[in-house]
């Protein structure tokens, strides 16, 4: 975060003495227009992340959460050994994963490719083409799933009659349901992810292609040596944000994808936490499976941020 | 751009034509293939139901009929979360704008005291946040749910879209253009209606791209929030239609004849694409107006974010 450059102003860090008093008061409307952020904030975040000691407490309703008896670590050990525990794991981290495997390289390919054309109304076309998905709501794209793998109707099990193969139930076999939902990802939001490292290959000096060009680099060798540093940092930076939320996989697609025959795959942590939280009324345990996903992915992030800063000097903090 | 000078001084090699016509066949591709579904929705929407069902159709509409749109039209419940959901979009994005705006301004001003701290606050959900059943359990508490403002209020501040605009403050209006209206007697409040607010176009064009699509798009947080019918957005209303293959009859006429019903059954799968169509138009028409400033505002999220 950028706040490391901002230096304290001289006098400003004395505490509450007569001149402290005087500017609050000068830029006292300022301060009016950070109040509605900072009630939001403290409402629906700050609450919250208070509302997560009934993660090591007993909830009742009646009782609330201060009158709740304190139980400690029980939920998150009795979480760690129940019998979903490994299964959730598993399949929380391999779609992300798999998400991160396939899907963090071909933004970055789509950019490179597309940064060697020069011909602007091709670049424009296929650079709109890709965008549109990222705009098509997850009710949607889930939608659209099951349509074109359905097996009477789908129009990809009409292509493969055409090769001469024997129709596929997609939605209805659980070893298809991490590709599907991988290769939809890929679908949605290559384009649009693309267009970071765009903005990062815009900013590559000119000449540096020309230098190379002249000391008889190919076009190869030219995105090897020239682009693909150019967009490292970036590259980097994604990733490791990739790597803090690699235990977040997104309830919203999961859950609509779900179905009685590809459960065995597709529970992961948060579908979990909302069906035995939310409709199974759950609170306390379900809270503590909640923070005990946010700390994972935490130490993920600070791993993943250390190992950067030791190998490439890049980092968030 | 830079990028358009002459780089002819160098022949290309033969290898380097083979490369480049390698990329444009494979972006070729990509593009086909992603535009491919979207297509292939539409075509199915005004296709004949009978092509449809039976999977003859690849790319062109089968005949030609409206009749799927026409039902969509007609479904109350359909029209109902179309309306809901234009009305959480609209007034959360303004709502949502104006939060992010004005504390992005704020902190944009070097010169607040306690800006350090303000920021650390602002920016700690983005890596820490209470989860799921306590944000729920916050909520209800508040007697939050169920409201018809509920979906308006919630999501109206996220921190990302904050940094984006700060960001864009600190970079792309001077201070000194601040300063001079300071100088000529205008308030805080004044420099930010009159010098900060006409320059940061670009910035809000970007947020409203970004809250816009959040509200839309989002069902999760009314499946959550929202329990009365009348109150659901469209989302919810397409899961039913769409993912749970429930019919949602609600005709004026309740009994319906049943010849007509069958009609409906057989028209179901059409009306299904068209749907699909109607509810992703509102997005894709915000598209072409936020589109010039998306390199722009994702590069400011990224490198600053």
């Amino acid at each position: 975060m950028q706040l490391r450059k901002t230096r304290p102003v001289p006098g400003g860090r004395t505490g509450f003495d007569r001149r402290t008093l005087k500017r609050l008061l000068t830029s006292w409307q300022l301060y009016l227009c950070l109040l509605p952020a900072v009630i939001y904030l403290f409402l629906f975040n700050y609450m919250p992340m208070y509302g997560l000691v009934i993660a090591f407490k007993n909830y009742k309703p009646g009782l609330g959460i201060g009158g709740s008896e304190w139980v400690g670590l029980k939920h998150f050990q009795q979480f760690v050994t129940s019998v979903q525990f490994p299964v959730l794991m598993r399949n929380t981290f391999l779609l992300s994963v798999y998400s991160l495997i396939f899907g963090f390289p071909m933004p970055v390919l789509l950019a490179l490719m597309l940064n060697e054309v020069r011909n602007l109304p091709f670049k424009k076309v296929v650079q709109n083409a890709t965008y549109i998905p990222y705009f098509i709501s997850t009710v949607v794209m889930v939608a659209m799933i099951i349509n074109f793998t359905s097996v009477d109707i789908g129009v990809i099990n009409t292509f493969i009659q055409w090769f001469g193969g024997t129709p596929v139930d997609f939605m209805g076999k659980s070893e298809y349901f991490r590709t599907l939902y991988v290769v939809s990802g890929i679908w949605q939001s290559m384009g649009w992810n693309s267009i970071i490292y765009f903005a990062a290959l815009s900013g590559v000096d000119p000449q540096l292609y020309e230098a190379a060009q002249i000391d008889g680099a190919s076009r190869l060798q030219r995105i090897w040596h020239v682009s693909l540093p150019g967009i490292a940092p970036t590259m980097i930076m994604l990733f490791i944000l990739n790597c803090g939320s690699l235990l977040n996989v997104g309830y919203e697609k999961v859950y609509l994808m779900q179905n009685s025959l590809n459960m065995d795959v597709s529970e992961v942590i948060s579908t979990y936490v909302y069906k035995v939280g939310l409709l199974g009324a759950k609170f306390s345990y379900t809270s503590a499976i909640g923070l005990f996903n946010t700390l994972i992915n935490f130490a993920l992030l600070l791993a993943v941020n250390f190992i950067s800063r030791r190998v490439s000097d890049v980092g968030l903090f | 751009m830079v990028k358009s000078q002459p780089r002819a001084r160098v022949r290309e090699t033969m290898e380097d034509r083979i490369t480049l016509g390698v990329f444009y066949v494979l972006l070729t591709l990509i593009a086909l293939m992603t535009i491919y579904p979207v297509l292939y929705v539409i075509s199915a929407s005004v296709s004949e139901p009978t092509a449809v069902n039976d999977g003859s159709v690849v790319l062109w509409p089968v005949g030609f009929q409206l009749e799927g749109y026409q039902y969509i039209f007609e479904n109350d419940w359909i029209l109902l979360g179309y309306r809901n959901s234009l009305i959480y979009t609209v007034a959360g994005t303004l709502l949502d704008i104006a939060v992010t705006f004005l504390a992005a301004y704020a902190l944009s001003r070097r010169d607040i005291f306690g800006r350090r701290a303000l920021n650390t606050y602002m920016i700690i959900p983005m890596w820490f946040s209470g989860g799921l059943i306590p944000t729920f359990m916050m909520i209800n508490s508040m007697g939050l749910v169920d409201q018809w403002y509920t979906l308006i209020i919630i999501g109206a501040f996220n921190t990302y879209n904050f940094v984006i605009c700060r960001t864009f403050i600190q970079s792309n209006i001077p201070l000194e253009l601040q300063e001079a209206a300071r100088i000529d007697g205008c308030s805080d409040l004044g420099i930010m209606a009159k010098v900060v607010l006409p320059l940061s176009k670009p910035v809000l064009a970007i947020l409203c791209l970004y809250y816009g699509l959040a509200h839309w798009n989002d069902y999760f947080t009314g499946l959550i929030y929202i329990n009365t019918r009348s109150l659901q957005p469209l989302q919810l209303f397409l899961r039913e239609i769409l993912i749970q293959n429930a019919q949602l009859e609600m005709g004026s006429g309740d009994m319906m004849a049943l010849e007509d019903s069958m009609r409906r059954v057989y028209m179901m799968q059409v009306m299904r694409y068209g749907l699909i169509v109607v509810s992703s138009v509102p997005m894709l028409i915000l598209y072409p107006f936020v589109q010039k400033y998306f390199v722009q505002g994702v590069m400011i999220g990224a490198l600053k974010g």
